[in-house]
Formats: C-alpha cells, structure tokens, sequence
C-alpha cells in the first residue's frame, strides 16, 4: 500500500532501504542460500572438498535413529511447553481479570519472568531440580518417595527443561490473554449473567470461545519459542543429554555442525527446521486473517 | 460482575496469590540462595531465612566470572540490536510507504520473508559469513571466474582475496540480528495510518522528504519507538546462541555466557550462592527495563506479537 501524497525521488527511496537490504542479504539470505546448497553436498570436516550428492544428506539423515528420536522429543517437549505455559497463563489472566483491586500490583508480579533469559532461567530450575541441593528434588523425595535425579535420568531431565521453558512464558501468555479477555465486550457477559448463567458457564460459552483466536495464535507462538528460543536453556541445564532425551532439533544443529563438524547433515537438519518454520509462520497468519474476522 | 459470589472471589484470590507464587517463588529461592554461606546453601533443605553474605556472594560472582566486562559488552550489545533494529526498520518503512519505487513490493516482502529465517535454523553458514563479511562477494567472483578474467585481460597470474572477519567483534555480536520484519510491518502499519493531510501540507511548505522525516513522522513515532525498544532491549540482552558461536575471547563475551562459567560442577565445591548470586546481577537490568517501562512493553509485546 502506497500513500495518496507521496514523496519522489530518484535515489532516495534506494538509499533508506539500503541498510536493512544490505543486513537481510548478507546475513539472512546468503546463509539461507548456503544451507540450502551444502545441503545437497558432501564435505570433509574442514569444508575444503565437496561433491554434490543430491538428496543424499537428507536420505541418511531419515534413515538416522537419532534423528526420529530428536524429532520425537521436540515435539513432546514443544507440546507440553506450550499447553503448560497456556493453561497456567490462561487461569491466572482470567482470575485477573475478576478482580477488581490491585491490577497493576499483579500484572507487575506476573510479567517480569519475560525479562529473564533462558539460559537464567535454566540456571535457577537446575539448582531447584539438583539431585544433591535443590529443594524441590528433595520435597519430591521426602513426600513422594522419587528419587529425582535430572542429571542421570532422561525422562527427569525432560520435565525439568519443559517446567524452565514453560516458567518463562507464562508471563507472555498472561499479557496476550488479558488484552484479549478486555476486548471481550462486557455487554455480552452482562446479558449471559441477567440469564441466569453462572460464572463458569459464562466463562465456558462466552469468554472462552470469544479468546479462541487468542488461543490459537498462542499455540502457534509457543510451539515457535519452544522449538527456537530454548537453545539456551538445553545447553545449560541437559546439554542434549542424558543419552540424548533432551536434544531438540536446534540443539542437534547446532551439536552435529560445531561440535562434530558434519556439515552437510547439520544443513540437511536446518533445511528441515526451514519447513517446520514455514509452517508455522502460515498457520500464524491464518489466526490474523481470522482475528480481522472477528472484529470487523 | 452482576451478583455476589463471595465463595468464588475466595477461590480467585487463591488461585492468584498461587499463581504468583508458582511464578513468584524461583526468584525467591534465587534471592535467599544469593544471601547465604556456602556451607548453608548445600544444607538439606536450604534454609529459607535470608542470610547476610549477599554483598560477599555478588562481589565474587562479579570478580569470579569476570562481570564487569561483559556486563558492558551485554550492554552494548543490547543498545546496538535496539538502534540497529529500530533505525534500519523505520528508514525501510518510510521508503515503502511514502515513496514509489520500482522494488518497493519486492523489499517489503523481502524484509518479512526472514520472519521464517531465525537464526537457529542457519547457524553454520550465518557463522561463515560472520568470519569473513566478503565471503560472499569472493564466492560470486569465484563462479563469473573474474581473477582468471582479470588475468587473462593483464597477462599476469591474479587472485583476489578479500577477508574481513567479525568474529569477537561488537559489530559481529550485533549486526546479524539487526533485520526486523516486526519493526518494519509495525512502522509501516503506523504510517499507513497517519493522516495523508500532513504529508500534503509539508509538501505544500517545501519540505523536503527527509524533513518531513524528521520533523513529522519521528516524533509521531516516539510510542511506538518506546514499546520497540523495551521489547528490542530484553532481546538483545538475553540473546545466547549467538553470542556463543562467535565469541572466543572472553573478553568479548556476553554476560548471560559468562554465568556458565559460575555453575558448580559436580567435583567442585557446590558454590551456587555464587551462581546465584551472578544470576541476580545479570537479570537485574532487563527486569528492571520491564518493570519501569510496563506500559510500553505490554504494547510493544502485544504490537509486535514478539
């Protein structure tokens, strides 16, 4: 869309969008260009010998057991990051909703976990979790009788990065659910309750449904930030480990590339991650094609 | 609402105080953790009560994992992705909006596109390119065959080799995550919206386009340039991946790297009051941009759908 009066220059124009091209073409573009191409190419370590080999980076690499299994474990953890953080961010905003005093004083103790970085995050969950000193293993074990032990067991380990990625982003959920519960027009909600409607029934048949798309975009938000922003938590707290139960896809990129230096797998792997991202980005438009939808 | 339902107000205060607790309760532990010996901090259960080391704890994690430096470099790093990001976008947003250009549709999808280009998903070659800045120039001369070109044209043997590398440098750290597609599209939408009058009388005035700019559109922006640069900042602070791939140097490293080093091993002494203690001062200054900046960044959150 352009402006009715607008501006005309010869070079103007070219010069303003200068930078961000310059940026997006060197360090978005050309990378992706190369992933891409090394993705078709077999290279020894140091990258100085290639031969193209068509798909067959991307055929060993479905053939890889390990593979599935990251794969797997991605999605279990995506999933449960998302609906852990959704649930416990959807409950608080619409108690928050409720009350009337003191707004401010409990948005401010819910958002600032948005502040802490992920590899914060993961620090201060693993001291929690620690098998030796952490007080939540140890409640664990005096009331519940499991032995915690994140450090050896892998199931441990991957309820420990789930709760420290979900931790963080309830604060996200909190303030997308609370803008979408003040757009609900509280006219609706009246006329429900003069009907006799009781508080969860409202809640159940108006408000929920009304925040569906909220919900969505959510989803989508989530599974995103749990797929690419916790690199940072994996490598504090798991290292990909024990036994490779908590490598997510990022993190097997990024420990097959630098650490083992298998170059046309690790692009064969970002290429994958490339789809993944397109998806997702495709089903978060649907929800501004559908919020447009419903306001309008 | 409508009617009262004391049992229910009773059961929502509950779940909120719970739910702040639940949030609440890591940075407690972290704070009391931060204030104890490190013969109390391996005690089984940990005391709850605060103690008195924490001046003691904070100074050793600052000396320990060298915090001073890269609590400078994490700042300069955060201020460069903030005005980096804010400036390219809102230049690139001015262009497409209020000028006809032949690639104006082109650069704007171009910009949006790397939405779907985190730097997660190349890591490899976006470290290449960092290493050496003119890699790709040399490799598109490699394939035209220019030196061979060059040499035939000159009669001499003739090789060009351009290296530049960013790698443990501050424009490495920052100008890889400059690009926004978010900034962009959100500056693009606000001035979509500004009232084309204003445009016409400036014209009418003679002012030129930059000064419409900057005398105009700028300070119009000054909202949305706050709740950016809160969002931007937090970014640009936590960033991790990054920082790690390309800083070798420890000199140049961020802070949020830093604290791994501050994490107790299993052989070593378990001095988490230490680590813990980092860990404050390293989430000190994004929590408090948050916590002073709150109404810009519930709109720059909910704006950008960052």
């Amino acid at each position: 869309m352009l402006k009715r009066s607008f501006f005309s220059s010869k070079y103007l124009p070219y010069l303003l969008i200068l930078p961000q091209t310059l940026v997006i073409l060197t360090f978005f573009y050309w990378p992706a260009a190369q992933a891409l191409f090394q993705s078709f190419m077999l290279s020894d370590p140091f990258g100085v010998n290639s031969q193209f080999v068509w798909f067959d980076n991307f055929s060993r690499l479905f053939k890889d057991r390990y593979y599935w299994k990251s794969i797997g474990i991605t999605f279990f953890f995506s999933f449960s990051t998302a609906l852990l953080s959704i649930s416990i961010g959807l409950l608080v905003a619409a108690m928050a909703n409720r009350v009337l005093k003191a707004k401010a004083i409990i948005r401010t103790f819910l958002i600032w976990p948005y502040a802490i970085a992920p590899a914060i995050s993961g620090i201060v969950w693993l001291f929690l979790f620690h098998p030796s000193f952490g007080v939540i293993a140890y409640s664990v074990m005096r009331w519940l009788g499991i032995h915690w032990n994140p450090i050896l067991d892998g199931n441990d380990a991957l309820f420990l990065v789930v709760i420290a990625s979900a931790w963080k982003q309830i604060s996200y959920n909190f303030v997308f659910f609370i803008a979408g519960l003040q757009s609900i027009p509280k006219s609706l909600i009246e006329a429900a309750a003069i009907d006799g409607a009781s508080p969860l029934r409202r809640f159940w048949v108006i408000t929920f449904p009304l925040l569906s798309p909220t919900l969505f975009f959510l989803l989508v938000m989530n599974v995103v930030y749990a797929f690419f922003e916790t690199f940072g938590i994996i490598h504090t707290v798991t290292q990909g480990g024990p036994g490779g139960s908590t490598m997510t896809m990022v993190y097997k990129v990024y420990k097959d590339g630098f650490v083992g230096l298998d170059l046309g797998s690790s692009a064969a792997q970002s290429v994958v991650l490339m789809i993944v991202i397109v998806v997702l980005t495709v089903l978060q438009f649907k929800y501004v094609e559908k919020k447009v939808q419903y306001t309008g | 609402m409508v009617e009262k339902t004391p049992w229910l107000d009773l059961l929502t205060y509950t779940l909120l105080i719970l739910g702040i607790g639940i949030v609440g309760f890591p940075l407690f532990y972290t704070i009391v953790a931060a204030t104890l010996p490190v013969e109390e901090v391996s005690r089984i259960p940990m005391p709850l009560i605060p103690g008195d080391q924490l001046l003691v704890n904070l100074k050793t994690a600052w000396i320990k994992g060298n915090l001073g430096i890269q609590m400078w470099n994490s700042f300069i790093m955060a201020a460069g992705i903030t005005f980096g990001k804010i400036s390219v976008s809102i230049l690139a947003a001015f262009a497409i909006v209020y000028f006809d250009f032949r690639f104006r549709k082109i650069a704007f999808v171009s910009v949006f596109c790397t939405l779907m280009l985190p730097v997660e998903v190349r890591i490899l070659p976006t470290y290449e390119v960092t290493a050496n800045v003119f890699g790709p120039i040399q490799q598109i001369l490699a394939v035209f065959h220019v030196d061979t070109l060059i040499g035939f044209f000159t009669g001499n043997r003739f090789r060009i080799s351009i290296e530049f590398s960013l790698l443990d440098s501050y424009a490495g750290l920052i100008l890889p995550l400059v690009a926004s597609a978010t900034a962009t599209f959100l500056f693009r939408q606000f001035f979509l919206t500004v009232p084309e009058e204003l445009c016409e009388a400036a014209k009418i005035d003679g002012a030129s386009p930059m000064k419409f700019f900057t005398r105009i559109l700028l300070p119009l922006s000054k909202t949305n340039i706050a709740a950016l640069i809160v969002i931007d900042f937090i970014y640009g602070w936590n960033q991790y991946l990054w920082p790690l791939l390309i800083t070798t140097n420890p000199r140049m490293s961020t802070a949020v790297i830093g604290l791994i080093r501050l994490i107790p091993q299993m052989e070593d002494l378990p001095t988490w009051n230490v680590a813990l203690a980092g860990a404050l001062i390293v989430m000190t200054p994004p929590v408090l941009v948050v916590l002073f900046m709150q109404r810009w960044f519930v709109k720059g959150l909910v704006d950008t759908e960052k």
